[in-house]
């Protein structure tokens, strides 16, 4: 009996048979790159062949946005791929993980493969990087007891920051246990718990004797590890899988001593400048109440009853020094009214006229004066009186003056 | 010394003087955050001078744990 089969039951036979065959699901192949396309959504498609055939590619974007390379046409390359049926045109394609170029060893390929696969479950990404704790109490140190790592640390640790505490937790850093030492030593910080940070570290050695912190175990022990890891591992051009996995990746093993905690001289002079700037505040402060109290004692002298009773004592100063003037001037005015009336009464009296030369004459016996020549005759005595006293004379010849009354007393000497 | 102290020593430091800083205080309240901040400045101080770095492993504890047991390490 003929059982005749749809196109799809047969494309979906196919591609179960392929995809349940282990060999086809895990292939790593050498070949030539040619026909490489990009499509518009990103995906990479190309021919991988060898001088007798050719399979075609899909390299899709996902994995190139997680740095997996880009093939070019003619480029001998390494890929990674499963080998499947794309059933809607019944063709075979492998879809291509990784590329790398030809002639790589073996552990730089699974170098390249297995960070492949860590950055496809997001152990990579740059957003779960935890922060380290600034000033970590305990240090948990994943190393080896013995050798050069564990008293480079204490040394470092011990100089920048001894306030710290170091807790080794052992493992074997080389040799066939040695991941599997790793973990557990991992895990035993962990479920000791009381560490807030760990350092995992080893000294130079070749990339074999590195190997153990390429594996992938240790990469996931590192990532499921709920205290923030930091990786020192061999000298600064190694870079293992568990450098890219930690939180933080210190060059050398002395590298992340130094990284982890803080340096006791930096946080001295940080001590120093909050010590200053405690003092220059409180200066400031204190400097800017006494300016304030400055502005009100001026205030304070400005409104003050001492000015005004200066000014009302000036004042009354004033006030007395005129009045006294006025009095004196006044006195003055007087005297001279006075004086002046003095004058007036002596310049009246008869006997002033005596200063000017004028002398009056007087009958001696009878005091009567001589007005007229005809009161003197010949012989009387007569009393002239001058200015300054008085004599006695004789009258001579009296003699009217022409023109005169004869009755006019005859005084010319 | 007590461990966490240089870490909440600072960092009570430095809040100090931030509210010093900040705005404008009594003076009073002024003074008494000087003081304090002194006095934490000293402390700050003190746990570095005093402190010695302590040394520990990790062994298994026989509840199936790990515990920490003081250790110097064997000169290489």
């Amino acid at each position: 009996m003929i059982q005749i089969q749809r196109v799809s039951e047969v494309t979906r036979y196919l591609r179960e048979l392929l995809d349940a065959d282990e060999v086809l699901q895990d292939l790593w192949m050498e070949g030539e790159v040619s026909n490489f396309s990009r499509s518009s959504a990103g995906h990479v498609y190309f021919t991988l062949k060898d001088d007798a055939s050719a399979l075609s590619c899909v390299l899709f974007r996902g994995y190139i946005e997680r740095g997996v390379k880009v093939p070019e046409n003619g480029l001998q390359v390494v890929v990674h791929a499963r080998l499947s049926v794309y059933e809607p045109r019944g063709t075979l394609q492998l879809y291509v993980d990784l590329v790398e170029r030809a002639g790589l060893g073996e552990l730089a390929l699974q170098f390249e493969f297995l960070k492949a696969r860590l950055a496809e479950d997001g152990l990579l990404e740059a957003t779960r990087k935890r922060p380290l704790p600034a000033f970590p109490k305990r240090i948990g140190v994943v190393t080896s007891p013995t050798g050069a790592v564990i008293h480079d640390i204490i040394n470092i640790v011990g100089r920048r920051y001894p306030l710290a505490e170091i807790v080794l937790s052992p493992a074997a850093v080389q040799g066939a246990d040695a991941a599997d030492s790793i973990c557990q030593a991992l895990r035993a910080v962990e479920e000791y718990g009381e560490c807030d940070v760990v350092i995992l570290a080893r000294g130079g050695g070749s990339i074999e004797e590195l190997w153990p912190f390429n594996e992938e175990k240790v990469a996931r022990a590192i990532y499921a590890c709920r205290i923030p890891v930091v990786s020192g591992v061999g000298h600064e051009t190694d870079v293992t899988i568990a450098d890219l996995v930690a939180d933080v990746r210190a060059p050398t093993p002395s590298g992340a001593a130094e990284l982890v905690v803080p340096d006791v001289q930096e946080l001295r002079s940080q001590v120093r400048a909050q010590q200053l700037r405690l003092w220059q505040r409180t200066a400031e402060l204190l400097a800017s109440r006494r300016a304030a109290l400055e502005q009100v004692q001026v205030l304070l002298f400005r409104l003050s009853p001492v000015d005004r009773l200066a000014y009302c004592r000036q004042q009354s100063r004033e006030l007395s020094r005129r009045m006294v003037m006025r009095i004196q001037y006044r006195l003055a005015v007087q005297r001279e009214q006075v004086d002046g009336r003095q004058r007036q009464l002596s310049s009246l009296s008869p006997l002033a006229i005596l200063d000017r030369g004028y002398a009056l004459c007087r009958h001696l016996s009878t005091r009567e004066i001589v007005h007229s020549v005809a009161q003197a005759s010949p012989g009387d005595s007569v009393e002239v009186r001058v200015s300054d006293g008085s004599f006695r004379s004789k009258v001579c010849t009296p003699e009217r003056r022409r023109g005169k009354a004869c009755d006019d007393g005859g005084n010319e000497l | 010394m007590e461990e966490t102290s240089f870490e909440q020593a600072f960092a009570q430091l430095e809040e100090t003087v931030q509210s010093l800083e900040s705005g404008n205080l009594p003076l009073e309240e002024a003074m008494a955050l000087f003081e304090r901040g002194v006095k934490l400045a000293a402390a700050c101080n003190s746990c570095l001078d005093a402190a010695e770095l302590r040394l520990k492993q990790l062994v298994p504890s026989l509840d199936g744990g790990f515990e920490a047991e003081p250790w110097q390490p064997k000169d290489t």
